[in-house]
């Protein structure tokens, strides 16, 4: 999650659904939050019935605007346009909040002389290596390179400090500018303004709240920071009622980056490993990566413990780190399918997951899917990725046959949310415990009964292997006991994940799980916190950020279920340490007082000495607020007293980003990669670096191509569970929206001639779906500067399996990844929209043929922006989070 | 932490205290939850459907005892903005609605009045519930319902006679829980409790959204018609009709005493005329 992680420090939301409540504003934006989110949505309506403003900016009229005093349709993909018009209002009235902004940001660092920023390079930032197609980000770091010693001017005035470089770098971002790009009107645009501003300082507070509407993007990670910078201007961050609330695509998701599923990143957020010429050590990595000052020079204690709780190994083989995988270019989603298109690899097991449906671009995906030597599904129901051989358009058009496809299938049943125990990680960073309801059918199965199952095979194969190459496996310490069915007591997992001291006898008190299936003693006692871990070895944890979960007292806090106080305090447990709200001591003034009676949450109590309030202060504990570090100051002690943003070098929020991105320091409007308008700003159409996967089964739109004149943007139903392998199998979920629609506004309808329920299909050069019309006016044309934008949104969920069907939304999306995190980009796309349906039985170009010639060509044109080759794995920066996969 | 009033353990069976829901269309988000929960608890079949738009349930009926419906209007939702409020042709207001319908259970129930079976009954806490095993499938509390509630099933469930409606899930009520509906709703646009409540928090909740612009509020509570007052209330915004409920819902049994009399004057004027034609 770098959006957030590069402007505050950690990859997870700052607030809590509950704190909503305490909200004078609410900003819902690519999201709809009362039909993805309905129970968090509670939070929001019941701020509203406290008086709160709630704001929706969104391209479709949703049930979340029903509920909203403001509704704001925007053209789908320009909501850095319109987040730069608000940071350029809040600069140049004044209304930022001054001494928020200049003690605890970094608006008054001063900047390098040889950073220049698009509004000087006509779209690029300092430092672009065109060859590579990549950012040398060292011209974007603060005067004198010390990230952790910044110069600064507290008056603010300084022509390179960081606050008069975003007003010159916004200034283009005027109500008129906005409402050309956006097509958001003036009027409109200044009452978001208002309600922002009137509800921000030192006696209100504004929320924001977005989803998977701003993440799928080719610049979700800027669009993200775009709401960061304009918080952090408005005082809003580490404060009640205010903050980023990241609304998660699905169960989860959180907890799978921050345990990650993802290729680049080590639990608890730290950096994998790449392969260098030279070898590596963990010595190396952790001097690589370990920042002098700030929570993270903390890195070798993270390190050295994960390394403990994995492997049995010696400091000698530097305690496994030199067993670790090293990631050797782009291993994302889209670059493995892509290989897996190209029959370069040989097999994939699928867990909770269906790409046939929820990929991108699935007309690969499942063709990729046909190259595997063996596949592996394991899921509730036969889902399209376990049905892809007979089931798929591919097949039922005859472009494939399932003869020719080799791949051998193995669909194995697996467990039901409330047929196992473990934990969920929820939006807020939420860990809550479940138990089993009720014991799995037949031969339905666990993850964890899967993965332990395998793993006991593998290390039993590795055992009798002199392999190099099973190394690894072999000092895997796998010690998890197990109940008689073969079930690994997850709990025992959970243990491991908080952290414990490695020796047994000389740690004895507080241990936990310590058993192993052995019937060995395993370990020592818990550690209390992430605090306890020590680089020596002596302590191991499977995410440090998930300790204190279950510490020497034995009690699984995420299986509290006793909330008190305003936050909820007692019910889970909230990495870190059980905070609810993260960088709260901004809640309090630089000297320590509350900001204000009504917004009081933690604040410094000078008779005692320390920091105390109504949440875990995120702040060490006995620092005054009136430190000031000597200059050889390192680690937590070179953190001032009114610097809340202690993940950082220097403690402060990062308006500009000095590190940690690949795609610039400031959010810039960049079109989105198909998109029915030119950059107004920019000469630069799109975002340079992105992900572009040249291919001609994956073809992309030039801007100029006259046969996709709409703005296709894709959403969820309430009524639907993503890719549909929880809700479409189900009779009471499918009953409730039983076929594929898109939405679109009585005009467009009326040039088609279409009315709701009529047949329809939408098409992008990778394919067509077709679909019934819901002709409504809850869509909007949009006024471009004169140009009228049409507006179709289309659900994602249907498939060719279960008892409801329908084609394939995501089959007309393109691989592209964000430069960051290789999200894809499913919100802003170009499509046409053609009355009719599409031929059965023939290739999909013929039958896109037949309806509309011409329309199953493939573009005249490249795209200007599309690189010529392939692009290369790039370097990924220290700390290297990702983003949500979503990929469902 | 805020904990909604639907979770809440009760003894309103064993008081024997009246009790109702009140479905609050100002709080609705339209996520069909209480549809689902009802189907779930009280094991209804699901059925086939085919597009509509976002209400495809259609109405309420055998298989259906909570619907959501979706009103989309032309018309202003007190002061909220819902986008740019003119168009090409000057003021384009719009607003949209939700609102999840149930059976009334009516002081005087038609459908209870019409069952000759007596497999329709009314429970202490005042809910009308059916008893599957008693009803003989007749249909005639079908064309009792003011409010077309009430429906039977093609093929009916084992054991079961074939008319179905909401039952309040007395069942739940009886073991202290909230019914399934109201517990899963939530934005507690559903609230359940004691009838009195229920009104009071309608009548108060009607002038704090007046106070804030929404002027075409409506306590939908009919009273002083042959139904004699109901037990699900519902707060609307908009008249009932736009809901499809009728402002006057009347027992169909009035018409029919109306109808009986008609049938017996015009009976006795036909023995007049016939005696007259034989005088003549």
């Amino acid at each position: 999650m770098p959006g957030l992680g590069a402007s505050f420090g950690r990859g997870g939301a700052t607030t809590a659904q509950q704190d909503l409540r305490d909200a004078d504003c609410i900003v819902i934006v690519g999201s709809s939050m009362a039909e993805a989110h309905p129970v968090a949505f509670r939070f929001v309506v019941a701020a509203r019935e406290r008086g709160a403003r709630v704001i929706h900016i969104d391209p479709r009229f949703s049930r979340t605007s029903a509920l909203s005093d403001l509704w704001v349709p925007i053209r789908a993909g320009s909501d850095i346009a319109l987040f730069g018009g608000l940071i350029r209002h809040v600069l140049e009235t004044g209304r930022f909040f001054r001494e928020y902004v200049a003690h605890f940001t970094n608006a008054s660092c001063i900047l390098k002389e040889d950073y220049r920023g698009p509004d000087e390079l006509d779209g690029f930032f300092s430092g672009w290596q065109a060859d590579e197609g990549r950012y040398d980000p060292a011209s974007w770091r603060y005067e004198g390179d010390d990230l952790g010693r910044p110069r600064r001017d507290p008056s603010l005035e300084h022509p390179r400090c960081v606050l008069q470089v975003l007003r010159r770098h916004y200034a283009r971002y005027t109500p008129e500018m906005v409402a050309a790009v956006t097509g958001v009107p003036e009027d409109l645009f200044h009452q978001v303004a208002d309600a922002l501003t009137d509800s921000s300082g030192p006696e209100r507070t504004t929320a924001l709240c977005y989803s998977v509407g701003w993440t799928q993007h080719t610049k979700g990670v800027q669009l993200i920071r775009s709401a960061a910078v304009l918080q952090l201007l408005l005082g809003n961050v580490g404060r009640p009622g205010g903050g980023v609330l990241a609304l998660r695509g699905h169960a989860s998701i959180q907890g799978s980056t921050d345990v990650p599923t993802l290729f680049d990143i080590l639990p608890g957020y730290m950096p994998m490993p790449r392969a260098r010429a030279e070898g590596d050590s963990l010595e190396e990595h952790v001097g690589r990566h370990r920042k002098r000052t700030g929570h993270w020079s903390n890195l070798d204690a993270y390190m050295t413990s994960l390394l403990r709780a994995w492997y049995r190994a010696g400091p000698e083989a530097g305690w496994g780190f030199d067993l670790l995988p090293r990631v050797t270019r782009d291993h994302s989603h889209f670059s493995y399918f892509v290989d897996m298109a190209d029959g370069r690899v040989e097999g994939l097991f699928v867990l909770g997951q269906n790409p046939a449906v929820g990929g991108q671009n699935a007309r690969l995906e499942r063709r990729a899917l046909g190259r595997l030597r063996w596949l592996v599904v394991r899921d509730l129901v036969e889902s399209e990725t376990a049905a892809f051989w007979h089931g798929s358009p591919e097949v039922t058009r005859g472009e494939l046959r399932p003869e020719d496809i080799g791949t051998e299938v193995f669909l194995l049943p697996a467990a039901g949310h409330a047929e196992k125990s473990g934990t969920f990680t929820n939006t807020q960073r939420l860990l809550q415990w479940r138990r089993t309801a009720v014991e799995p059918p037949g031969d339905c199965r666990s993850e964890a009964w899967f993965i332990h199952q395998l793993a006991l095979r593998l290390k039993a194969r590795a055992a009798r292997s002199d392999d190099p190459r099973d190394a690894a496996l072999q000092a895997l310490d796998w010690w998890y006991p197990a109940d008689e069915q073969g079930e690994p007591e997850v709990e025992a997992v959970l243990a491991e994940i908080n952290g414990w001291f490695v020796d047994p006898a000389a740690r004895p008190d507080g241990a936990s799980h310590a058993t192993a299936r052995d019937g060995r003693p395993h370990h020592g006692g818990q550690v209390r916190s992430y605090e306890e871990l020590e680089a020596d070895g002596s302590t191991a944890s499977g995410c440090w950020i998930y300790s204190g979960v279950l510490g020497p007292d034995g009690v699984n806090r995420a299986d509290r279920r006793e909330p008190e106080g305003r936050l909820g305090h007692g019910w889970g447990f909230a990495w870190p340490g059980d905070r609810r709200i993260l960088y709260n001591r901004a809640s309090a003034r630089p000297d320590g007082r509350p900001w204000s009676e009504r917004k009081k949450l933690v604040w410094w109590d000078a008779g005692a000495g320390r920091w105390t309030g109504d949440d875990v202060p995120d702040f060490p504990e006995d620092k005054r607020p009136d430190h000031v570090p000597g200059p050889d100051a390192d680690g937590m002690e070179a953190i001032r007293g009114d610097a809340p943003f202690v993940m950082h070098d220097d403690g402060l929020g990062w308006l500009f980003a000095p590190s940690g991105l690949d795609d610039g320091p400031l959010p810039t409007h960049y079109e989105p990669v198909e998109s029915p308008v030119r950059n107004r700003l920019y000469a630069r159409e799109t975002n340079p670096g992105i992900s572009w996967f040249p291919r001609p089964d994956n073809p992309v739109a030039p801007p100029d191509d006259p046969r996709y004149p709409c703005v296709l943007t894709t959403y969820r139903l309430t009524e639907h569970h993503t890719a549909g392998g929880m809700s479409r199998f189900l009779g009471h979920l499918s009953e409730l929206q039983p076929e594929l629609f898109c939405e679109l506004s009585p005009e467009l309808a009326g040039e088609l001639g279409v009315t709701t329920g009529a047949w329809v299909v939408l098409a992008t050069p990778r394919g067509g779906v077709e679909c019934k019309a819901l002709v409504t006016r809850r869509m909007r044309p949009l006024q471009l500067d004169g140009q009228v934008v049409h507006q179709v949104a289309l659900p994602f969920h249907w498939g060719f399996a279960g008892p409801v069907r329908g084609d394939v939304a995501n089959d007309l999306v393109p691989l592209l990844g964000d430069p960051n995190v290789t999200i894809h980009e499913a919100k802003a796309l170009r499509c046409a929209v053609v009355p009719g349906r599409l031929r059965e039985g023939v290739p999909m170009a013929e039958a896109l043929e037949a309806l509309r010639p011409g329309l199953g060509a493939p573009p005249a044109r490249l795209h200007p922006d599309r690189p010529a080759r392939e692009s290369e794995a790039r370097e990924q920066h220290p700390g290297g989070q990702s983003e949500e996969g979503q990929v469902e | 932490m805020s904990t909604s009033t639907n979770q809440a353990r009760h003894d309103h069976v064993a008081r024997g205290t009246t009790v109702g829901f009140l479905t609050d269309v100002s709080l609705c988000i339209g996520c069909k939850a209480c549809e689902v929960a009802c189907k779930e608890w009280n094991q209804v079949p699901a059925e086939p459907a085919c597009f509509r738009g976002y209400d495809n349930t259609a109405a309420l009926g055998a298989a259906t005892w909570r619907h959501v419906q979706f009103l989309e209007r032309d018309e202003r939702l007190g002061a909220q903005v819902a986008g740019p409020m003119t168009g090409a042709d000057g003021e384009a207001p719009f607003s949209w609605l939700f609102h999840s319908d149930v059976c009334r259970h009516c002081e005087v129930a038609g459908c209870l009045e019409y069952c000759p079976t007596g497999a329709i009954v009314r429970v202490e806490t005042g809910a009308v519930v059916v008893q599957d095993d008693v009803c003989n499938g007749c249909g005639y509390c079908v064309v009792g319902c003011p409010f077309g509630v009430i429906d039977r099933r093609e093929d009916p469930l084992p054991g079961a006679g074939g008319a179905y409606k909401c039952t309040f899930c007395y069942d739940r009520q009886k073991d202290g829980l909230t019914p399934a509906c109201a517990k899963a709703c939530p934005t507690e646009s559903i609230r359940f409790g004691p009838l009195d409540d229920l009104r009071a928090r309608a009548a108060e909740r009607a002038e704090v959204l007046r106070a804030r612009g929404v002027d075409e509020v409506t306590v939908y509570d009919p009273q002083g018609t042959s139904v004699g007052g109901v037990h699900a209330v519902s707060l609307l915004v908009g008249p009932p009709e736009d809901y499809g409920l009728p402002a006057r819902p009347e027992v169909p049994l009035v018409h029919q005493r109306a109808s009986w009399t008609t049938a017996a004057l015009a009976g006795a004027a036909a023995v007049v005329v016939t005696l007259g034609a034989f005088r003549l």
